[in-house]
């Protein structure tokens, strides 16, 4: 007789505790998405930020095609103005996993030297992100990409679908979204059209930093509290580690125990004073937190409705 | 016959419109094990019965709004209610035209957790006009809250409500009588609608149910319990209630592994990748390949973390197996003992869920689990929501609810929803829109087109009266109710009807 089910988990992980069964039903859900959008697309592509959440996404996609390989690339949109050590960490992660890397840069940022100090960061955010990230779409012809966006980040990420079907200039009509039924997915869809796909849909920040650390998953380690150096400019405290960032009057350099809850473009998000240095403290803050991870993003504040408006032009 | 002097009941049932029918058993599908996996769980309720501030309450009272997101709400809004909260309506009502129009009109998923367990609710519109929204909330969800308002009492939407939930395969209900506060905390008045409700579940079949007596707004049996208002109130709050409820999982039919794709990285390795859709599996087990027929065994489980012992419901898994068979993404991995139906005729119900409506004899795409095949759609009867009752019906309009006809032009391979939601439940694709135009769930196989003798085929039955409550109770019979006479009389009576119709 076989014992049960659970028993033979706990025997066959002896270096990790058994994947608790909240995480693993989220789990099982990702790799079932996964597996659904690499066999009903042709050209799948996974957008990957870099960030906590695209670490999580990177190791549910190995999860899902083990023993082969991850069988589709990996789009990385560079504004050129991410944190160094994003650019190093993903580069290590490409190199150690064996993946395909399509890296976008849209050329308009230094013809036309678009910057998030020199414009706006709307504009910045349109022209650097969403319209290199159409443009990066569109010149690999794929049919799926996906994201590692959140139900739980924003109100109208509340509605959206795993799957996100997207017109051919990849505008999202969150009016008229196909309606999803139990874990059915319509992948039907004609040339040109596309849909992003959203393993992580039902996932919190905690589920996030809860599986990161029973899994061992490695982040780009600006997400535990250092003593780093920093400007404090329009309410955040923005990372002055990088040259391109010019101090205006007034502004000192100040220094501390500094993270960060999400990764972006340097200049625009902000860091948190920490003191959590292991994935234990990041737990426990985040369970006392009382404000939300997007709080430290300047584009979500552009505007009321801001995610909505960015997301029907395209953006993730 | 016996003569024990006990009740007997006669049941006459109709054998289905124009052919014969293979009747499920309809077994429980689910553990009855608490577990920590997410609940899921919709809420339903009228326009103005508070939905909004429930679920603002829930997700206040355990902490999963943050302050940044409190800010923007009264920033935005300019106001807040008396008791210093944010409006939760401009939390929930993500879309821009929603904020616009003060009404939620597309589903939208929450997350909040306890200390026990974490949750998902799908929060769906109140409007009449929004059943397939509350449809997709529903089909992924294990409980439904019903709410209502203390001072009006049960409304058609409430009926309505219970009885999408319950087609859709819920089996557990909470009703919330809000705002009792407004009606000075009335144990005499909650009582009533409780047992008024208590009847409405029991006539779908839905037998575990909880009342609970609440104001969301001052958050009162939500997460916090009512305290001093409600001294009579001794029950659970609403958050009690969803920590201890159960979890569906289709564990107890046979093993199903609908394949998704093939796995081939190298010459030496060919695997079936997909969920765990019913059962478990282990290695050295004997499987069988649907549609093919062909037999092999299980050689190993794969995961990325080792090679497992076993599998069960719900595990994403590769499976490996001792032979070289043809398998294909769309077939089914099942085992030999209580295997899934195949055939090429089915019964289901469904919900319509565009405007165009389910039109008969058009051919469609339908998709359940990993496979997709074309079907014609013959719609047959549809349930009039106000009066509980199928009426006969050629097409179904947008937000009805069917029974229909399936014809295929390939084997087609299904559990019935009521044993297995996973193998049972499908969406409806329409080729010419590429949109999904119905979800649907199978209720039974057609063996055989029969002639139109079959019509009048009746059985009558006399059965003991608590084997009787027991088949009254199963889904599958309350589907079809209507079709069914029941006369209570005592076994005597029974004995002689009997021995009449023998002549």
């Amino acid at each position: 007789m076989q014992g049960t089910a659970h028993d033979t988990r706990q025997a066959e992980r002896p270096s990790k505790a058994p994947l608790d069964p909240h995480l693993k039903a989220l789990e099982n859900e990702a790799i079932h998405i996964f597996r659904e959008v690499a066999a009903e697309f042709e050209r799948p592509v996974m957008l990957y930020s870099v960030g906590k959440d695209s670490s999580v996404l990177l190791h549910l996609a190995r999860k899902a095609f083990y023993p082969g390989r991850v069988p589709f690339p990996l789009l990385h949109v560079n504004t050129g103005w991410k944190f160094a050590e994003m650019i190093t960490f993903r580069d290590e992660m490409v190199r150690q996993y064996d993946l395909d890397l399509v890296e976008h840069i849209n050329p308009r940022g230094a013809a036309e030297n678009i910057t998030p100090f020199t414009h706006g960061s709307a504009f910045y955010t349109d022209v650097m992100k969403t319209e290199t990230l159409r443009n990066a779409l569109d010149a690999g012809k794929y049919d799926a990409a996906f994201g590692g966006a959140r139900r739980d980040e924003e109100a109208s990420r509340a509605k959206e679908r795993i799957y996100s079907f997207r017109t051919p200039d990849h505008r999202w009509d969150p009016r008229n979204q196909r309606p999803e039924l139990w874990n059915i997915y319509n992948g039907m869809i004609r040339k040109g059209e596309s849909v992003r796909a959203f393993p992580l849909s039902n996932w919190t920040e905690v589920d996030i930093w809860r599986y990161i650390q029973a899994e061992e998953i490695p982040i780009v380690p600006l997400y535990f509290a250092k003593k780093r150096p920093f400007v404090e400019r329009d309410g955040m405290m923005i990372l002055a580690e990088d040259k391109r960032l010019e101090l205006k009057p007034g502004e000192v350099l100040q220094e501390d125990m500094i993270r960060f809850r999400t990764l972006g473009c340097f200049p625009l998000t902000g860091a948190i004073h920490s003191h959590a240095t292991t994935l234990d403290d990041i737990i426990a803050e985040l369970e006392t937190a009382t404000v939300s991870e997007r709080q430290g993003r300047a584009i979500d504040r552009d505007q009321s409705g801001s995610m909505e408006k960015k997301k029907r032009e395209g953006y993730f | 016959m016996s003569s024990t002097g006990f009740a007997h009941q006669t049941i006459a049932a109709d054998h289905g419109a124009t052919a014969e029918v293979t009747a499920f058993p309809a077994t429980e599908a689910h553990r009855q094990i608490r577990d920590t996996r997410p609940l899921r769980l919709i809420t339903c309720g009228s326009v103005d019965d508070g939905k909004s501030t429930l679920i603002g309450r829930l997700l206040w009272d355990t902490k999963a709004v943050k302050e940044d997101q409190a800010a923007t709400l009264r920033r935005d809004s300019g106001q807040q209610n008396d008791l210093g909260l944010p409006d939760f309506a401009l939390l929930l009502d993500g879309l821009q035209a929603e904020r616009e129009q003060g009404i939620t009109i597309d589903v939208a998923y929450r997350y909040f957790s306890t200390d026990k367990r974490s949750f998902i609710v799908a929060d769906t519109p109140g409007h009449e006009q929004y059943t397939r929204n509350m449809a997709t909330g529903a089909s992924t969800a294990d409980l439904a809250v019903l709410l209502v308002d203390a001072r009006a009492g049960l409304l058609e939407q409430t009926r309505r409500h219970a009885t999408i939930a319950t087609l859709m395969g819920i089996r557990q209900f909470v009703l919330a009588v809000n705002k009792i506060d407004l009606v000075g905390y009335d144990q005499a008045r909650f009582d009533a609608i409780a047992r008024e409700f208590r009847e409405l579940a029991l006539s779908l079949g839905v037998r575990q149910i909880t009342a609970i007596p609440m104001s969301a707004l001052k958050g009162e049996n939500v997460v916090l319990d009512g305290g001093a208002a409600m001294r009579w109130y001794d029950g659970p709050t609403l958050v009690e209630v969803l920590e201890q409820a159960t979890v569906r999982s289709g564990q107890t039919v046979g093993f199903r592994l609908p394949v998704q794709r093939v796995s081939r990285p190298g010459e030496s390795f060919r695997g079936y990748q997909g969920t765990v859709a019913g059962g478990s599996v282990k290695p050295g087990d004997s499987v069988v390949i649907l549609p093919s027929g062909m037999v092999a065994n299980v050689a190993k489980i794969v995961t990325f973390d080792l090679v497992r012992n076993a599998a069960v419901a719900g595990d994403a898994i590769t499976l490996v197996l001792d032979r070289q068979v043809d398998i294909s993404r769309g077939d089914m991995i099942v085992s030999l003992e209580g295997q899934p139906q195949i055939g090429l005729h089915f019964d289901a119900q469904l919900v319509a869920l565009q405007a165009e409506g389910i039109q008969p004899n058009k051919r469609y795409w339908l998709k359940s689990g990993a496979r997709r095949q074309r079907v014609t759609v013959q719609p047959v009867q549809k349930l009039d929501l106000q009066s509980g009752k199928w009426v006969g019906a050629e097409a179904l309009a947008m937000n009805a609810i069917g029974k229909v006809h399936l014809s295929f032009d390939e084997q087609a391979i299904f559990d019935p929803y009521e044993a297995n939601r996973a193998t049972g439940a499908f969406i409806l694709i329409d080729p010419d829109t590429n949109n999904t135009v119905a979800g649907g769930m199978i209720t039974a196989k057609r063996s055989s087109m029969g002639g139109l003798h079959q019509d009048d085929a009746r059985v009558i039955l006399s059965l003991p009266a608590d084997l009787a409550e027991e088949i009254l109770a199963s889904a599958l019979f309350a589907a079809r109710r209507d079709e069914v006479d029941i006369r209570r009389v005592t076994a005597a009576k029974a004995s002689a009807l009997l021995d009449e119709i023998d002549g």
